[in-house]
């Protein structure tokens, strides 16, 4: 395999709302700032490739008029897959390793805002038995949590915990969406939304987009002075039928996890792609990691969400803080479906 | 190519038609997908990855539907994959997966183009606006007409060249069991006849809509040998490329759009072709309206600007012609929109095996797949052959 590095990153500051651009002035900038850092000229990316979704945009082919935002002339080599942008990412990583390209440009967005986006969610169930009773996405991540309490995996006092942890840690955040919570103790005196979650158990919702350059070998050690190495990247699905799962697992995150090499060294930080507190135990058991590692350094998709942007952000705020110097080895997560269904891991390294 | 050559060892295909009311929607991927396993002779144990394509998933109403075919794509724990690129989505999807073996990831990938028109009416998706332009809600066949009005004005094409493909290509439709349309009692005059829709594309100029899928099954080169070896001869892949353009700039040619001459120029490079005309045997195109062979045969190098009509008046594209064109009768005769990319590669596919059946062309080596999507925006293209590249 070829050495693939992460060398330049930015994003959106994220929002509940972003009500005065549309999707292609919203990433626009980021895309701008990206290939600005990244010391590749505009139209000297060998691949660039995208991750959205048309559900959110409410309109088919939404893709196609943000292609505006890349500038797209001279044409380009380009695609784009309907899932998070952590995908998008791996195409390209793929499209390196066959040595077709040496640098790629990958960005994703989305603005949940104008819909109703837990029902908006429903619509990603089995069509014949499950989407008619439209579950919404807190529904089934509700269901999870329950068996999750009780299988031992985690209790409600822990995932206020972690909700408490991951919006105070998104304050030095400066993207973050929500950077402030109430202590443990007074989350828990709030309303069920779905008994066992509460609204601190869940994401926000929220607009956003990110983008990052990557670069092969030398490439990235010319324009970047600590890249962010790919050491091992997989992805692996779960079956979506939800009674066919044990939902306190995830045998997915295990298996990629494994292919991309996560216990070959120690893990400093994990970014995870937790849209709800209970996934947390969850991934952490099924990556291996430390108890001492630290998860959702940035706050996490629990301080800003933006549907399939967060995954990829992942990585970003993995990268960000290899560029650094802070960190040399971490790993980050991204997720798709519901209840964890689909996951991608990420290993990323500085020196090298 | 890169690191490791690419054999297509499998390809399976629904019978399309305009409602396959018989089949849920992972049935209909399994009935592809089994298919293309039998003729790979292999099960879907042997699968390391699945990479699958469709339009926008508002034809069927379901948001991301693969997640909900895993359990019946036999994908749980492994990688699943959703490609989206337009009218060119599927031909993008085979090329991603063969992506996935020729940087050596994987070794064994199943790839599924497919959608179920039926369970919506696909000209509304298919008349998206554009920023600062009246929304002709008109379909896909009402944005492309000017264009092709534009190629007439440029080129002199004589009025009934769009009538001599779609015959050609609905009569060849006949010789595939697969096909959509088969309209025994076509003619000339039945075609010229028929009601105008979008001047000058005439109702049976015009594709159909569809219900269907298709399956490859890709392998490495060990894969490749081990069915040659076994008498079933595989299509090695000689070269793969994609392009997109923005939808509007300042001086883009929507009739013969730069980006489909650069994905040529590309794919002709990596498979070593420095005349296509002579050495491409025989090309699976995207003509979802008739008139788009002969613009297509330009923007691909088979003919000079101005002139691809001729290549159609001259028989030149019939299936007996020296360069036949969609001898399956083409998007013209079956279009279920997000397997219409990897129907063109999967029957190049066929006709460099020579598996093809009654539209097999003989001696056929080398085979250009072909899409296109969007506002003629979006290409995705393979060039495949009997030989080992």
């Amino acid at each position: 395999m070829r050495d693939v590095a992460i060398i330049a990153t930015a994003q959106t500051k994220h929002v509940r709302s972003a009500t005065t651009v549309n999707e292609v002035e919203l990433i626009q900038p980021v895309i701008q700032e990206v290939i600005e850092r990244s010391g590749v000229a505009r139209h000297d990316f060998d691949f660039t490739c995208s991750g959205s979704s048309d559900y959110l945009a409410g309109q088919p082919f939404s893709f196609v008029m943000t292609l505006d935002a890349v500038g797209a002339w001279p044409p380009i080599s380009e695609s784009h897959v309907e899932m998070d942008g952590a995908w998008a990412l791996y195409e390209a990583w793929v499209k390196i390793q066959t040595g077709h390209a040496d640098t790629a440009l990958v960005y994703s967005y989305g603005k949940s805002s104008p819909g109703d986006l837990p029902r908006v969610l429903s619509r990603m169930t089995d069509p014949y038995y499950e989407a008619p009773l439209w579950p919404t996405s807190v529904d089934i991540a509700a269901l999870q949590a329950r068996a999750a309490i009780q299988a031992g995996v985690t209790s409600e006092q822990a995932m206020a915990d972690i909700a408490y942890r991951s919006r105070t840690s998104a304050a030095a955040n400066p993207f973050a969406q929500l950077t402030t919570s109430a202590q443990p103790l007074a989350l828990m005196d709030e309303e069920y939304l779905a008994d066992p979650l509460r609204r601190h158990d869940c994401a926000p919702v929220t607009d956003g987009g990110v983008a990052i350059v990557l670069a092969a070998g030398d490439k990235a050690r010319s324009l970047c002075s600590r890249p962010a190495w790919i050491r091992g990247i997989d992805h692996r699905a779960d079956g979506h039928h939800l009674n066919f799962r044990d939902l306190t697992t995830s045998p997915s995150v295990r298996i990629a996890a494994e292919k991309a090499g996560v216990a070959n060294g120690p893990i400093e930080i994990a970014e995870l792609h937790t849209c709800f507190t209970h996934h947390e135990p969850i991934l952490r058991s099924a990556l291996g990691l430390a108890d001492d590692v630290e998860v959702n350094p940035s706050g996490g998709p629990l301080a800003a969400n933006p549907m399939m942007a967060a995954g990829l952000i992942r990585m970003v705020e993995v990268a960000n803080r290899i560029h650094s110097g802070d960190v040399s080895r971490g790993v980050a997560h991204a997720t798709g479906g519901h209840a964890l269904q689909h996951n991608l891991i990420a290993v990323l390294e500085g020196e090298g | 190519m890169g690191a490791e050559r690419v054999a297509v060892v499998g390809v399976g295909q629904t019978k399309y038609t305009a409602v396959r009311g018989d089949v849920s929607l992972p049935g209909l991927l399994r009935e592809a997908t089994f298919r293309a396993l039998e003729d790979a002779q292999m099960t879907l144990a042997d699968i390391d990855a699945i990479v699958i394509g469709k339009a926008p998933d508002f034809f069927e109403g379901i948001m991301v539907p693969e997640y909900s075919f895993v359990e019946a794509l036999g994908a749980v724990g492994k990688p699943i994959f959703r490609v989206h690129t337009a009218g060119s989505v599927s031909g993008s999807t085979a090329i991603v997966a063969s992506g996935l073996i020729e940087s050596g990831v994987h070794e064994r990938v199943l790839t599924i183009g497919w959608e179920m028109q039926s369970c919506s009416e696909a000209m509304w998706a298919l008349s998206f606006n554009m920023p600062f332009q009246q929304q002709l809600v008109a379909g896909a066949g009402g944005y492309f007409a000017p264009y092709i009005r534009q190629y007439i004005a440029r080129s002199n094409a004589p009025d009934d060249t769009g009538v001599l493909v779609a015959l050609k290509d609905r009569q060849n439709a006949l010789k595939n069991p697969y096909a959509h349309l088969h309209e025994h009692d076509i003619s000339y005059e039945s075609v010229k006849e028929s009601l105008m829709l979008w001047d000058p594309i005439r109702y049976s100029e015009t594709c159909p809509s569809s219900d269907g899928a298709i399956a490859l099954i890709l392998t490495n080169e060990a894969g490749g040998d081990a069915a040659s070896a076994e008498g079933r001869p595989p299509a090695w892949v000689h070269g793969t490329s994609f392009r997109s353009e923005p939808a509007m700039a300042a001086g883009r040619d929507q009739v013969s759009p730069q980006a489909g001459k650069d994905c040529a120029a590309d794919v002709y490079r990596q498979a070593g072709i420095t005349n296509p005309r002579e050495q491409i045997d025989v090309v699976e195109m995207y003509v979802p309206f008739s008139w788009y062979e002969p613009m297509w045969l330009e923007n691909l190098g088979f003919a000079e600007e101005g002139t691809g009509w001729q290549l159609t008046h001259d028989g030149v594209t019939a299936m007996d012609g020296d360069l036949p064109i969609n001898c399956s009768g083409g998007v013209l005769s079956t279009n279920p929109i997000g397997a219409s990319g990897m129907i063109r590669f999967g029957e190049a596919a066929l006709q460099v095996r020579g598996m093809a059946g009654e539209h097999q062309i003989d001696g056929a080596r080398t085979a250009l797949g072909h899409a296109y999507g969007g506002a003629a925006q979006f290409y995705a293209m393979w060039v495949v052959g009997a030989d080992k590249p």
